[in-house]
């Protein structure tokens, strides 16, 4: 058995982890609930999550996507955690519009206003 | 290998669609969109259009896998397709008994934004010029009016 290969950039600044997405199209189920697995470890292994998510990367998504975020973002509330996503490009914004999704995530432009939000 | 045509099969197909069926493999799914999009910029289509076909295309293309074709490893689904300059026409129908599209629930209203499905049709609809469901539900037509054309 061969182990698999993280689709995730991961790093950690202070006591936030910034996770940035190796592929630029986000569309492939299989690879989201391999993302969904891996972040949801990081969220499991810490008792006060506070977590960074980067689309820097990112031109496609889909509501099989946007559903893992959903996921994360409940689990990540569900220990008094805090999650941010930042570097969202136009067409993918969009998509949070369209889907009411910016409602419910908090949504910062960069990387460095993401980081500074957090309390 | 795939089956090709280049009649039409479903009287709702435009003349000379290009029909073809595929299975569940991730690989075959990528290279027909791919080929779609790849003809929609020969035709001229601005990029914003090719990112609504991909995305619409991702959507319809789970729906059947997930919702018709029950996940069963040895479904396939029928795509038939055509672009030209003004219109780009794909036909998605699964192996499913359907379903009504009213019966999915709003996802944008504050009581479902948490619910992590349910999106799928929601995108389809915002991104394409027009969405059409054949009864009994199993097939889907996505039809993009290109912007760039003129009308």
């Amino acid at each position: 058995m061969t182990a698999q290969q993280s689709r995730l950039r991961i790093r950690r600044q202070d006591q936030i982890t910034i996770v940035e997405f190796v592929d630029r199209n986000i569309l492939d189920e299989a690879n989201i609930a391999q993302i969904g697995e891996e972040i949801g470890a990081i969220v499991n292994d810490d008792p006060n999550p506070k977590l960074l998510i980067s689309f820097a990367n990112v031109d496609h998504l889909s509501s099989a996507a946007l559903g893992a975020l959903i996921t994360i973002n409940s689990r990540i509330k569900g220990k008094d955690g805090q999650l941010r996503l930042a570097d969202i490009n136009n067409q993918i914004i969009e998509v949070f519009r369209i889907t009411r999704l910016d409602r419910l995530f908090q949504i910062h432009p960069g990387t460095r206003e993401a980081l500074a939000s957090f309390t | 290998m795939p089956q090709q045509r280049h009649d039409h099969c479903d009287p709702r197909d435009p003349p000379h669609a290009i029909v073809r069926t595929i299975g569940h493999e991730r690989r075959s799914i990528v290279r027909l969109c791919d080929e779609i999009i790849d003809e929609m910029a020969r035709c001229g289509y601005p990029d914003a259009a090719r990112f609504a076909l991909r995305l619409a295309w991702e959507e319809a293309i789970s729906n059947a896998i997930h919702h018709g074709n029950r996940d069963r490893p040895d479904g396939t689904i029928e795509v038939a397709w055509h672009v030209d300059s003004r219109r780009t026409c794909v036909r998605i129908t699964d192996q499913g008994e359907g379903f009504d599209p009213a019966s999915i629930p709003d996802p944008t209203l504050d009581e479902n934004l948490d619910c992590p499905t349910g999106r799928g049709l929601l995108l389809m609809r915002a991104y394409m010029t027009r969405v059409v469901f054949d009864p009994p539900g199993n097939t889907v037509h996505l039809i993009y009016d290109n912007p760039a054309s003129g009308g």
